[in-house]
């Protein structure tokens, strides 16, 4: 589904991913691992196509398109969502408001007929019921005043909502108490299918207790170290990133 | 001299001419600084259309009197410093300083400058017509100066004009430490052009305590090169009527200015705090805080403005200005203002007017402490977050013990 | 930023191609001959009917113009405005005021239909169970629209229907005839005669506008709205509206107003007076959008306007929205005065300024009644190469204890070219007041865009979102209708200015 090939890039002139190679299958989900600074969060970036983040070389297709030459918003049409690692504040924007304007945008790109606002209420109630979140989370300014769950939860409805195809969430686990950490999990699971796969960025092995990958990646250094089965996380949280990284160099 | 005779204007005019070809530096310069206050005039002195720059405060009361040079020099105690410029009614008095390296006369070297207009403003045309003596202090590159008291005293009868010139050369520190006070009536007119360059860093606290029947006109205007701070703090406590006028300009990259100040006024006082901050280079951060406290039938007024200039892209600026009005008769004016002409900006300016608030205050007495003691906790509150930036010791010290010896004069 | 310039790019590449509303109509006219001077007041007065008491009125008003001198304070820039080369008086042929729709001329009424304001009545509704005998049925968000028409007033909606609670809405010529004592005891209260260059012009020719009584305890039962149109080459509109709420009455206004497209820059120079008296509520909204001149800033309206209400009664509420889009030149600071004890002032304002564009509007809040409240917020965009100023005063004096102000002001800057200024005055003689203010300016933060896009937003549609989340503070205070006219009027003034 998707497929990475040499990918480097530089924010402000410095280099940060430096040859990242990934394929990932549909109906796979995989973990990518690595300490600060490794370009986790650069990768999600790029794959969906924030301007200040240059493409130096390397390719990315998706589904058979060349991803690098989409607008960002060409990218989410086509079924990419990234989940921000700090979801952005749009103050007086309604967040009902908000995600059926992108529902709506993606679903005309698909050639579907739009949904008004009472269809979409009533298809955002019975998601928000099965998250068990709040009512009140659709009547609020996008991520505005919201607690650092709240907004990762945020996150997590709009990906249900849109129904990607392929989704990367960015340390969406980070900050969260267990239950919240089960409904992200529990998020991504629901949409877990053939025709559905992730690339889940995680400092922490206890999201993949839930979330189980068919692959995991371990990235630093701008380039992926090491790859291998659920297995690997796991002896990451054991042995930490230290001997692994010293091995690989 | 007959000159004496003449008032307001007239009579500052009359003693220019009076002075006429025995003046240091540029005449020409003076001949126009003459002909423009000769147009200018005395803000709110004469009638007509007031200009916006003086739209709440008027020099009238100045119109109807005279003051001549000199006379016998005021009682003060001066601070015990090493560094330390002591002037009298204007004039240098070698007597009462000590040695400061760097240091001169601007008598004896005397520099206009080149960041004033003396074509727009009245009070700069004034000084630049009359300067007759100043410092001229030039601290080298890398040199840290320490700390250098610059004392006004004021004569009563007299009007002084000071000129001075304060540069920082690059990566040069100073604490400048700035004091006027004196006895009766009398006009303190100075003029300081100060000129940061590249990471030097000057500290600039004023304190101005001078007679209640003194006239306090004091205009500023600072350059701040790549990285450098200028770092200034204003308590006005003495005066009729006050003006401190600061005009800024972040001219370097990464230019850093702080222009914050307190007004504790009483009785009759007048007191204009008026700025002026120019992002005039990218990345610069601007930050102002000033406080009026006003009791008695006191007027503040609070004028600034943040310009930032196109292409003063990544500017950080904000400005807060606060009043609390002690007593029914005082008043407030406020006109906090920006001029935005860059879009990567973030300016916010907020301003404040009211009084203690009644529930803290019920609060401090439902703990025991007296009524006063209350206000005076409050007001020492209120005032905290104008001077908390004030970090050197020595300074702080002085500033704290003008206010505690202000709100004694109260109770 | 590539996002930047990018956008930039396709600001320039798109001219204001969004004014929609810059048709003209041909329709003959009677028009004054140019040139201003007692003879034109007096042939304005003679056209209208108005008794003599009124004609004195306007020469006293032409006599304080003409010794006062153009105001210059404000941050915009125009060439010199030649009032001897503007028609002070333009009217469509045909005797005005028409005693039903049925005799206003089709083709106005066709004007009026393709600016969406359809001048009908029983049309819509016919054969509605409950509806009166204009068409009017209860509850059904029906607005009832006086029409004026370059200088006069072509046709008032449900007349009828307001009548039968005592509600006068009709034009302010026909007021002055038919209610010459409340007229003649209001007109110039608020806004004195002399009170600045513009108004003291608008005194001396004001041609038409609305006039509108509340009587005593009436809830008009629903929103009137004037709708203006300037049509004729050459002339500049000056409209005269005046609004009295008696105690305890409640009004909801909305003014809306176009004019076509031309090179040259056209005059309009209005007046509005608001009188509410004990407990009367008065909400005034105004959706401007004159012709703003073309992305080089050629032509356009200058409004200059004096707006102003007088909360005279204990506990009366004067609350003025506006959504400033068009115009080339905005200069207009809807005011109240707060005399009454506990009365309340509120504005609320959006201003957006794009290509060469220039406003400087704000609002002045005057304190003067014990308890007085004001609230103030106000939203500036600035884009392409405008300049967009917020100017306003908080005053309060001695007498108004307890007074409180708050005040809002921010502004968006869209792209490098455009400017942003505040200049709020605050003056407190009371201790007891409280006055609280805040001002931000900020730029559409790039990881906002980015996120909107991310979702599948389109970027103009992202800015559209945006801009709209920053005025909903303002826009909220709409009547429903407005507010989605307003929201789509944002989207075309920012069309290509994206950044």
């Amino acid at each position: 589904m998707l497929d990475i090939h040499g990918l480097t890039a530089s924010i402000g002139g410095k280099a940060i991913l430096k040859g990242i190679d990934l394929s990932v299958p549909a109906g796979e989900i995989h973990a990518i691992m690595g300490p600060n600074g490794s370009g986790k969060s650069t990768l999600g970036y790029v794959l969906a196509g924030r301007e200040d983040h240059s493409v130096t070389g390397g390719t990315v297709t998706f589904e058979g398109r060349d991803m690098l030459s989409m607008e960002p918003e060409a990218r989410a049409a086509a079924g990419l969502f990234l989940a921000f690692q700090a979801p952005i504040e749009l103050p007086g924007v309604n967040n009902a408001n908000f995600i059926r304007t992108a529902l709506n945008a993606v679903r005309r790109a698909h050639g579907e007929s739009e949904l008004d606002a009472v269809q979409f209420l009533k298809l955002a109630r019975a998601e928000l019921k099965r998250l068990a979140m709040p009512d009140d989370m659709l009547k609020r300014n996008v991520n505005v005043g919201f607690s650092g769950g709240e907004k990762k939860r945020n996150e997590v409805l709009q990906m249900t909502l849109l129904r990607p195809r392929f989704a990367v969430l960015d340390e969406t686990d980070s900050g969260l108490d267990i239950d919240a950490l089960k409904i992200v999990a529990d998020g991504v699971n629901a949409l877990r299918g053939p025709e559905f796969s992730a690339l889940v960025i995680t400092h922490h092995q206890r999201l993949l207790d839930h979330l189980v990958p068919n692959r995991v990646h371990v990235l630093a250094g701008g380039r992926i170290v090491r790859s291998g089965g659920p297995e690997l996380a796991k002896e990451l949280e054991k042995s930490g990133y230290g001997a692994m990284l010293a091995e690989a160099a | 001299m007959n000159a004496i005779l003449e008032t307001g204007a007239a009579g500052f005019l009359a003693r220019y001419e009076a002075l006429l070809g025995r003046l240091p530096g540029d005449s020409t310069l003076r001949a126009a600084a003459a002909d423009a206050f000769r147009t200018l005039g005395l803000p709110g002195a004469t009638r007509g259309r007031r200009a916006e720059a003086w739209k709440y405060t008027t020099l009238q009361p100045l119109g109807g009197m005279s003051f001549g040079s000199s006379g016998p020099p005021p009682a003060i105690a001066l601070p015990n410093a090493a560094a330390r410029l002591v002037f009298a009614g204007g004039a240098f008095r070698a007597d009462l300083s000590t040695s400061v390296p760097g240091f001169a006369r601007f008598a004896d070297q005397p520099e206009f400058g080149e960041l004033s207009w003396p074509d727009r403003d009245p009070m700069v045309a004034l000084n630049t017509m009359l300067a007759e003596d100043g410092a001229v202090l030039t601290i080298p590159n890398d040199r840290d100066a320490g700390i250098v008291f610059l004392v006004h005293a004021g004569i009563d009868g007299t009007s002084a004009h000071p000129r001075h010139m304060i540069r920082l050369g690059r990566g040069a520190r100073l604490t400048l430490m700035e004091l006027f006070e004196g006895e009766g009536c009398y006009v303190h007119n100075p003029v300081s052009e100060i000129h940061v360059a590249d990471g030097a860093v000057l500290t600039h606290v004023r304190m101005q305590t001078e007679s209640t029947a003194a006239f306090h006109l004091a205009t500023i205007y600072a350059a701040i090169a790549e990285g450098g701070t200028y770092d200034s703090f204003t308590l006005n406590i003495g005066g009729r009527i006050t003006r401190t006028e600061v005009h800024t300009v972040l001219d370097g990259a990464g230019a850093v200015a702080h222009l914050n100040g307190a007004q504790l006024l009483t009785g009759s006082q007048h007191a204009d705090f008026t700025s002026v901050v120019r992002h005039a280079a990218p990345k610069g951060t601007s930050r102002q805080t000033v406080k009026n406290v006003l009791a008695g039938q006191s007027r503040g007024v609070f004028q600034g403005r943040i310009e930032v200039a196109r292409g003063a892209q990544g500017t950080d600026g904000y400005q807060m200005n606060r009043a609390l009005l002690l007593s029914p008769d005082a008043e407030i004016d406020t006109k906090p203002e920006l001029e935005i002409f860059a879009d990567d900006v973030k300016c916010s300016h907020g301003a404040t007017v009211g009084e203690l608030d009644p529930e803290q205050l019920f609060y401090l007495r439902s703990r025991g402490i007296p009524d006063s003691e209350a206000r005076a906790i409050l007001v020492r509150a209120f005032l905290a977050e104008a001077l908390d930036p004030v970090t050197n010791d020595t300074a702080r010290g002085l500033l704290e013990d003008a206010v505690a010896r202000w709100w004694e004069g109260q109770a | 930023m590539p996002a930047d310039s990018e956008t930039l790019d396709t600001v320039r590449s798109v001219t204001q191609s969004g004014y929609k509303w810059g048709f003209e109509t041909d329709i003959e006219m009677d028009v004054a001959p140019k040139g201003l001077s007692a003879d034109t007041i007096r042939l304005i007065s003679e056209r209208k009917q108005e008794p003599s008491w009124m004609l004195e009125w306007r020469l006293k008003a032409y006599q304080a113009w003409l010794a006062m001198e153009e105001p210059h304070w404000a941050r915009v820039e125009h060439a010199r405005i030649d009032y001897q080369d503007i028609h002070y008086y333009a009217a469509p042929k045909k005797k005005p005021g028409p005693k039903s729709l049925d005799e206003v001329d089709p083709e106005l009424l066709r004007t009026y239909e393709k600016l969406g304001i359809p001048l009908k009545e029983r049309a819509i509704l016919a054969g509605v169970e409950g509806a009166d005998q204009d068409g009017y049925v209860e509850g059904s968000g029906q607005i009832a629209v006086d029409a004026v028409f370059d200088s006069v007033s072509v046709a008032t909606t449900f007349r009828a229907t307001l009548s039968k609670v005592g509600v006068i809405f009709c034009p302010i010529s026909e007021a002055i005839r038919e209610y010459p004592d409340l007229v003649r005891q209001y007109i110039g209260s608020v806004v004195p005669v002399a009170d600045n260059f513009f108004a003291a012009l608008n005194s001396a020719v004001f041609t038409d506008g609305s006039f509108v009584f509340i009587p005593k305890g009436v809830r008009c039962p629903m929103e009137l709205s004037t709708y203006f149109r300037m049509n004729a080459r050459n002339t500049g509109q000056f409209e005269r509206t005046l609004i009295i709420a008696e105690a305890g009455a409640h009004v909801s206004y909305l003014e809306g107003c176009t004019a076509p497209q031309r090179d040259e820059n056209q005059l309009h120079a209005a007046v509005v007076e608001l009188v509410a008296m004990d407990d009367a509520t008065i909400k005034y909204s105004t959706v401007q959008n004159w012709y703003p001149g073309d992305a080089e800033g050629r032509g356009g309206i200058y409004n200059f306007v004096t707006k102003r209400g007088a909360c005279l009664g204990a506990r009366s509420k004067i609350s003025w929205t506006q959504v400033e889009t068009g115009s080339a030149i905005t200069w207009k600071y809807p005011s109240c005065v707060l005399l009454g004890e506990d009365s309340v002032g509120e504005f609320y304002s959006v201003a957006v300024t794009n290509n060469r564009q220039q406003a400087d509007t704000g609002t002045k809040m005057i304190h003067i009644g014990k308890g007085s409240r004001s609230t103030i917020i106000a939203k500036g965009i600035s884009a392409g190469r405008s300049n967009n100023t917020y100017r306003g005063l908080v005053k309060v004096l001695p007498s108004a204890a307890g007074a409180r102000n708050f005040t809002q002001c921010d502004s968006l800057l869209i792209g490098q070219e455009c400017g942003a200024h505040t200049v709020p005055y605050i003056e407190s003689r009371n201790r007891s007041a409280k006055i609280e203010h805040e001002a931000t300016t900020s730029k559409i933060a790039e990881d906002q865009l980015f996120y909107c896009r991310q979702r599948g937003l389109s970027e103009e549609d992202a800015v559209n979102l945006i801009v709209n989340g920053f005025c909903k503070d303002v826009l909220k205070e709409l009547p429903m209708e407005f507010a989605v006219e307003a929201q789509k009027l944002l989207a075309v003034s920012l069309e290509g200015s994206v950044g």
